[in-house]
């Protein structure tokens, strides 16, 4: 039985019929029972969560609207004391000397971190086959993925080890694994969330955003970790107030669907399912209609040229010498060389590649600057399909969860997974990922609602009232 | 099928990128570049001629904050994480550079 949501354990902690220490102790057990099949997580905090949890116990008033609650962390974000791999080898065994702003707003909270989930190495990949330690498991097909890149942190949610997660969302990487497990996952938009403590994969396009198994819950979690901080330039926007939404109608309010990306490459059970899920729309009063989104077509491209560039600049940190692994050498240069080659595994290796030529003399014109220009041309159109709209509806994901190993050997494959949640990436705004029913193979499906920049409300309030 | 990168195209990719690639990355990535860079080629026909060249991509506003000193990271635990450093005398130590 799943232990229920997080709103659901902070209500019986506060009415004293659970303690946080036996919240934090059940997740444990699940996580030990759980996790050597699936391979959600790459670190358990075991005993820093039941100090914290006994601490919690202790005190003589709720710490915050998150209190006692387990929840566990994509491992590509900084705890402090605690080991950070990224999922890759070239961190070594390195510990993060301080907290993700995400990560103290949690604990302020009142949350308890229950582990560090496993995801593909340094947020590249759509699988979790990417990471170093391995995949992570679909929890109902263990030779499945369960999407990725913050795949730990969605089977960590939906097998009930954490009733809460974080993950990290760039081109998709909150969304897909949401809607592969069937659990909600959101992205919030770009700058609403403090992107310090969270490594570095591309700047522009990076978001935490929250896993659960209600909208209830991910829009708590939201509105915990949102809000300015100094430490990150590009987080400026005022906290949100998406739990404040939830329970609003939606009637009257207006959706519209890019039917044109919809044309080819979509599994026809995907598709029912998201038929389905904009008839349970309108039926509780919402318009639908179509729109149009004429430079979506490029968003994968923009996408992997864009993200790669700005992932060969940030990765160049991992260098040998300040932190992490490092293979020794007689000179600088061979140091460097020699610690990148043996501690990045193969995307990342290509990812570096290819934004390193997306940049490079006699290129950069002809592919960075262009895609930046087309990434432009598809934020305006998003601009324009939302006037007059509260959102944009797509399937998150193409397909339903593949089979581990299918995908792996064509990186251009892999990189089509991303078809649908590149696009409001690229745009900056907020979008979430609801699951809407299951395929006929029983596998979940996961609509994706994306609104206007700053409006995260709106999509929590429309997945809600679809939902929960 | 997509024309490969050449060779040593790619090579000089890796170069640049700090990476020692073995014979076989090389030829792997020679391809599969090409594969991507062919399909990301696509974007060369959209006419981008009417936005205005330093336009950002997104609308996310920039902002300045006040250049005040406040607490850092301790200098011996981040020292600490360094592979080779000499944490008394504060510093990272690198194999010989001149």
């Amino acid at each position: 039985m799943h232990p229920g949501t997080a709103i659901g354990i902070r209500d019986a902690i506060a009415r004293s019929a659970l303690t946080a220490e036996r919240a934090v102790t059940a997740a444990l057990e699940r996580i030990a029972r759980e996790d050597p099949a699936l391979n959600a997580f790459i670190s358990i905090c075991a005993e820093r969560a039941l100090t914290r949890a006994r601490a919690l116990d202790q005190a003589s008033a709720p710490t915050g609207p998150l209190h006692g609650v387990p929840v566990a962390i994509k491992d590509t974000i900084a705890v402090r004391g605690v080991r950070l791999t990224a999922g890759s080898r070239v961190l070594g065994d390195y510990v993060a000397a301080y907290d993700a702003t995400v990560v103290a707003r949690l604990e302020s909270a009142g949350a308890v971190i229950v582990g560090k989930t496993n995801c593909d190495e340094f947020a590249m990949g759509s699988s979790t086959e990417h990471s170093a330690f391995g995949p992570s498991r679909h929890p109902r097909d263990p030779g499945r993925t369960p999407g990725g890149s913050s795949g730990g942190s969605a089977v960590a949610v939906a097998v009930g080890m954490a009733p809460i997660a974080l993950g990290s969302d760039t081109g998709g990487s909150v969304r897909q694994p949401a809607a592969l497990c069937g659990v909600v996952g959101a992205r919030p938009t770009y700058g609403r969330v403090s992107r310090y403590g969270l490594i570095a994969f591309a700047s522009s396009l990076d978001q935490v955003g929250p896993l659960a198994t209600t909208v209830a819950d991910a829009a708590l979690v939201q509105d915990v970790i949102a809000g300015p901080d100094p430490k990150d330039a590009t987080c400026v926007a005022a906290a949100t107030a998406c739990s404040a939404a939830i329970g609003q109608g939606v009637r009257g309010l207006r959706v519209g669907v890019p039917r044109h990306l919809l044309e080819a490459g979509v599994a026809p059970d995907v598709l029912a399912a998201f038929e389905a899920s904009l008839e349970a729309l309108a039926r509780l009063g919402v318009e639908i209609d179509t729109v149009e989104l004429p430079h979506s077509r490029h968003a994968i491209a923009v996408y992997y040229l864009v993200a790669t560039a700005e992932a060969s600049s940030n990765l160049a940190r991992y260098d040998g010498v300040r932190y992490g692994a490092c293979v020794e050498a007689d000179s600088i240069a061979d140091l460097y060389a020699r610690t990148r080659s043996a501690g990045f595994g193969a995307e990342v290796k290509r990812r570096i590649m290819l934004g390193t030529y997306a940049l490079s003399a006699g290129y950069a014109e002809a592919f960075y600057l262009k895609a930046q220009a087309v990434r432009r041309l598809i934020q305006q159109d998003f601009v324009r399909a939302l006037a007059g709209r509260q959102a944009i509806a797509l399937p998150t994901s193409p397909t339903t969860a593949f089979r581990l190993g299918e995908r792996v050997a064509d990186p251009l494959q892999m990189y089509l997974s991303d078809v649908f949640t590149v696009g409001p990436s690229l745009a900056g705004l907020p979008s979430i990922s609801v699951p809407m029913g299951t395929a006929a193979d029983g596998l979940p499906v996961g609509l994706q609602l994306t609104g206007r920049a700053w409006d995260d409300a709106m999509v929590y309030r429309l997945a809600h009232a679809l939902h929960d | 099928m997509a024309p490969k990168l050449p060779r040593e195209e790619v090579a000089h990719i890796a170069a640049l990128a700090r990476l020692d690639l073995t014979e076989q990355e090389l030829e792997t990535f020679a391809g599969q570049l090409g594969d991507i860079l062919t399909f990301a080629s696509a974007i060369q026909q959209v006419d981008t001629s009417r936005l205005p060249p330093d336009e950002t991509a997104t609308e996310a506003p920039a902002t300045w904050r006040d250049d005040r000193p406040a607490a850092s990271l301790d200098r011996d635990e981040v020292l600490g994480a360094a592979p080779d450093a000499r944490a008394a005398d504060g510093y990272f130590r690198v194999p010989k550079v001149l």
